[in-house]
């Protein structure tokens, strides 16, 4: 899903960066000898200065109450958002009826036969099935409002992101400046922007789409803006000198031989739009989603379920289809989309006249009580009192006492300035002066907004989940890249807790592990671990089989093959996966204040339910700083270099 | 190379609105009715009910819901809203009533009484009450647990890994009205609030706790389905006066009970026929929701189900709303 695909050039000689680290640490070092006495002489203690701290709560409360009291008369409003309002409320609406009118057979069979044309047969099977469990877990209705939903966004988000991509991708001013924005975007959390759009347009679907938009259209732009850079320089130079205008050579050449990326673009931002639908129910979005949040509130796990499972049919469907379109495999003539369209509308109008538009209540399937009475076995069963390993109650207590307090604690109590020295080090060794600038400056702000304290709290869930996510992640990648089998059977595993909305396993995780920061933690290794198995595992399998092969013919043991050669040549898929990890976890982290994580991410929950803008705009300010910081502290420097070139 | 092209991308931004304006009719928009993208569908009439986290709200809505679907014709989209944010989307519009609401006098104030964009729907008929619990068995066990003169002798029975050395007092959503940890700083209890942060969580842990019989001390209300599973005694808290909460940071006193309130958007209530009338008219008791809720949260029901079987058992009670 969120994976950053862009291969990275090799050959950074050790010896040059050992040298690099080395100066940079002197360097660090240097400073630091010069500025903490300043630091310590002026603002004495351990936690941060409260001399340094800005109150915004009341200026935030002022701006909410102004937007509330002017939302129904200023022209801002009725001129502006209000269109934008509407626009959404009308497409979603057209889409929504469309599929209505569709009726379950004609949806089926047009989504079917679209597969078909561009995937192939299997795929065309596969999704008519999709369509029909849909049906048959009673969910087609909302199944059909999420699609709506999803089609308006992400046409808005590649809109969106084309323009973006286009102005970035053919302007090397503008790329420089939106990169910092796009980067942005895809580090945010999106649990904390909800507030703000929330604020403006109410809740419902407006809110929703363009809340997705924010988070689904950086990998649009990004691979667009890489598509239109990479494009073969021959052929470029072939069309000028045929004497094309610039706008020729952009639509008849650049874009053309960008299909590719763009391709994949809308592939990962369909990813991300679905995986927000449900985060976006939170603000009443409405569909799959809001059944999912709904069934929690009745601690309805099998519920849950139920409405979970065609949102990853959704998205397994929606990732196969556009990734076999960016593979290209079939092309479709003209003449066979008309028959495959045609073929669609007659089986949708066969349905209606046939009188049978919605799905037949009598069809559906109840899996809720089967699920729930399994969710309840397991937890009495592991909770507490398991033979000689103690329940999982238990672990997570010790996981709490040993690790998480100790670890909170620790970053609690250095001072602070040792804090942000610890980042600007950490950042320097592994990317550039800038990335470092940005990481010790975002640290900052955390303190300057005044939430020093439980933005430590929630980097140390952050540090303890990051930790073992690694340790399973890279295990399990290392077997997925060394065995074909183990591979295959892991990647339906894969797909569905990448793509199951992290709602629905809230409750599993607080029956087994308690209302506390373990059940967070929990939730936010099943969520980012995914990622990181795949990118280890593709990093591993691509390491030079020349090298390999060399190593082998030496005599090397499977062990010897595994540490000296494939795990150093593939540092950058390494870095990248950690990378990953790291952005991903903190996004799961914060959906753990539902569960007891507290700190942070509580306090966005607690501004989303009681419209506190000051509390819940400030710790989504504070989330978006850490993000930052936990990303340019494990951001590759290569990763970087590459993404415009 | 380089081609900023700045004059098309202004036509693009240019068309770009002119189709929106287009799209929405020109001249302003109105964000006061924002309907859901969803409703009215196929001419049908639609009626948007807010949903609140606990069941007992999903209770009113699925008793509501069934009688305006079979017995009023109309078609019934939920949303789920936080309570606060739901009377944001009630002066909008985007739902058209609240059915249970625990007392907001902002919100009354701001949108009630100043926008007159909501309207007052009269009394569910069912009274909250907020206090401290703890289980039955642990009460029957300590007898005198259930002052909270002597909560402190017993913090350490409540202490958990989340409550740093104290008893832990469980809180559960941040959407609820609390005054919690005002109330531990004032009566100088050895006590530390944890937030489950959803009910959901919250229930989750009750049920564990009481399924080994282990002590907690936590944040509850009623009526509320979970105390006919898990018996549970209420704390004695200082009594109750008017006015003793008005200072939400010198707060002393117990919780009041409050009688629960329905809430109409205003357009809704003038222009909404039968359903409107039908909901302002809609009353029950706190058996009536809980027998609902019962069915919902612990025989795991659908909503809709536990709804058909109330209404096919108390035919005098609904057949008063719907003359």
């Amino acid at each position: 899903m969120a994976t950053v695909t862009a291969a990275a050039p090799r050959g950074v000689l050790p010896g040059l960066l050992r040298n690099r680290a080395a100066r940079k640490i002197v360097l660090v070092v240097i400073a630091a000898a010069v500025l903490v006495p300043l630091a310590e002489a002026r603002w004495a203690g351990g936690s941060w200065p409260g001399a340094l701290t800005v109150d915004v709560s009341k200026p935030l409360a002022g701006v909410g109450d102004w937007v509330i009291d002017n939302r129904d008369s200023h022209p801002l409003f009725l001129y502006f958002f209000g269109h934008i309002s509407n626009a959404v409320v009308l497409s979603v609406r057209a889409v929504y009826l469309t599929l209505l009118a569709g009726g379950w057979a004609g949806v089926t069979a047009l989504g079917a036969l679209v597969a078909w044309r561009v995937a192939g047969v299997r795929l065309a099977l596969g999704t008519a099935a999709a369509f029909l469990v849909c049906g048959v877990l009673g969910m087609w209705v909302p199944t059909m409002q999420t699609l709506a939903l999803m089609v308006v966004a992400v046409l808005a988000s590649v809109v969106v992101g084309v323009l973006l991509g286009l102005a970035a991708g053919l302007s090397d001013r503008l790329d420089r400046a939106l990169r910092p924005v796009l980067d942005t975007m895809q580090v945010l959390p999106a649990f904390a922007y909800l507030l703000p759009v929330v604020l403006v347009f109410g809740i419902g679907v407006p809110a929703a789409v363009l809340a997705t938009v924010v988070y689904a259209a950086p990998p649009m732009a990004r691979l667009t803006a890489l598509g239109l850079r990479g494009a073969d320089p021959e052929v470029l130079e072939a069309v000028e000198s045929l004497g094309a205008t610039g706008r020729q050579r952009l639509l008849t050449a650049r874009i053309p031989l960008a299909r590719k990326e763009l391709l994949l673009g809308l592939n990962q931002t369909i990813m991300m739009a679905l995986s927000m639908a449900v985060i976006a129910s939170v603000i009443g979005a409405g569909g799959l989603g809001d059944r999912v949040y709904q069934a929690l509130a009745s601690v309805d796990v099998g519920a849950a379920l139920a409405a979970g499972i065609p949102i990853v049919l959704l998205a397994v469907v929606l990732d196969r289809v556009t990734a076999a379109a960016g593979a290209g495999e079939q092309h479709g003539g003209a003449v066979r989309w008309a028959y495959a369209g045609a073929a669609g509308v007659a089986v949708a109008l066969a349905a209606r006249l046939l009188g049978r538009p919605d799905w037949p209540a009598s069809w559906t399937l109840d899996m809720a009580g089967p699920v729930d009475r399994a969710v309840d076995w397991m937890t009495a069963h592991l909770y507490s009192g398991v033979p000689y390993l103690g329940g999982t109650a238990d672990w997570a207590g010790r996981f709490t006492t040993w690790v998480l307090d100790p670890l909170r604690d620790g970053l609690q109590w250095l001072p602070w300035w040792s804090v942000l020295l610890i980042v600007a080090t950490l950042a320097w060794l592994i990317g550039t002066w800038r990335t470092a600038l940005t990481a010790v400056l975002a640290m900052a702000a955390t303190g300057v907004l005044g939430v020093w304290k439980p933005s430590l709290d929630t980097l140390s869930q952050v540090l303890a989940a990051v930790a073992v996510t690694l340790v399973l992640g890279f295990a399990a990648g290392v077997a997925a890249a060394r065995s074909d089998r183990f591979a295959r059977a892991l990647r339906p595993v894969l797909d569905v807790f990448q793509t199951l909305p992290q709602f629905v396993y809230l409750i599993p995780v607080v029956a087994l592990f308690g209302v506390g920061r373990a059940p967070a933690v929990a939730a936010a290794v099943v969520y980012a671990l995914p990622a990181v198995v795949r990118i280890t595992a593709q990093g591993l399998r691509q390491v030079d089989p020349a090298a390999l092969e060399s190593a082998r013919s030496l005599g090397a043991t499977g062990r010897q093959q595994l540490w000296q050669v494939q795990l150093p040549l593939a540092r950058r898929s390494l870095l990248l996966a950690v990378n990953q990890g790291v952005v991903l976890v903190l996004a799961v982290v914060i959906i753990g204040g539902l569960v007891g994580g507290g700190a942070l991410g509580y306090d966005v929950v607690f501004g989303l339910a009681q419209g506190d803008l000051a509390t819940g705009l400030v710790a989504g300010a504070a989330i978006v700083c850490l993000g930052l910081v936990l990303d340019r502290v494990t951001q590759p420097t290569e990763r970087r270099a590459t993404k415009g070139a | 190379m380089r081609t900023p092209n700045l004059g098309r991308r202004t036509a693009l931004t240019v068309s770009w609105a002119a189709a929106l304006s287009l799209l929405t009719g020109c001249g302003a928009a109105d964000m006061t009715r924002q309907a859901s993208p969803f409703a009215n569908a196929r001419g049908t009439r639609t009626v948007t009910l807010s949903v609140q986290s606990w069941v007992g709200a999903q209770s009113n809505v699925a008793v509501a819901r069934y009688l305006l679907e079979h017995r009023l014709g109309y078609r019934v989209d939920t949303v789920q809203v936080d309570e606060v944010p739901a009377w944001d989307a009630l002066s909008q519009g985007r739902v058209d009533a609240i059915l249970e609401d625990w007392g907001h006098p902002d919100q009354e104030k701001r949108y009630v009484d100043d926008k007159r964009t909501i309207v007052r729907g009269g009394g569910l008929g069912v009274t909250g009450h907020i206090g401290w619990y703890v289980p039955a068995y642990l009460a029957e066990q300590h007898p005198d647990i259930t002052d909270w003169r002597n909560l402190d002798r017993y913090a350490s029975l409540f202490r958990t890994p989340e409550s740093g050395g104290k008893g832990q007092l469980m809180d559960g959503s941040p959407s609820y009205v609390t005054n919690d940890k005002a109330l531990v700083a004032n009566l100088k209890l050895n006590y530390q609030v944890v937030f489950a942060g959803s009910e959901a969580a919250q229930i989750t842990q009750m049920k564990q706790f009481a399924k080994e019989r282990k002590p907690f001390l936590t944040y509850w209300y009623t009526p509320q389905w979970l105390s006919g599973e898990v018996p549970m005694t209420e704390v004695k808290l200082p009594p109750y006066r008017e006015g003793c909460d008005a200072d939400a940071a010198k707060v002393a006193c117990a919780y009041p009970h409050t009688p629960l309130q329905k809430y109409l958007n205003a357009g809704f209530a003038e222009n909404g026929g039968e359903a409107a009338a039908f909901l302002k008219r809609f009353r029950w008791t706190t058996e009536d929701q809980n027998e609902v809720s019962l069915m919902i949260a612990d025989q795991k029901l659908t909503p809709a189900e536990a709804a058909e079987k109330w209404v096919a058992g108390h035919e005098s009670t609904w057949k008063a709303w719907l003359s």
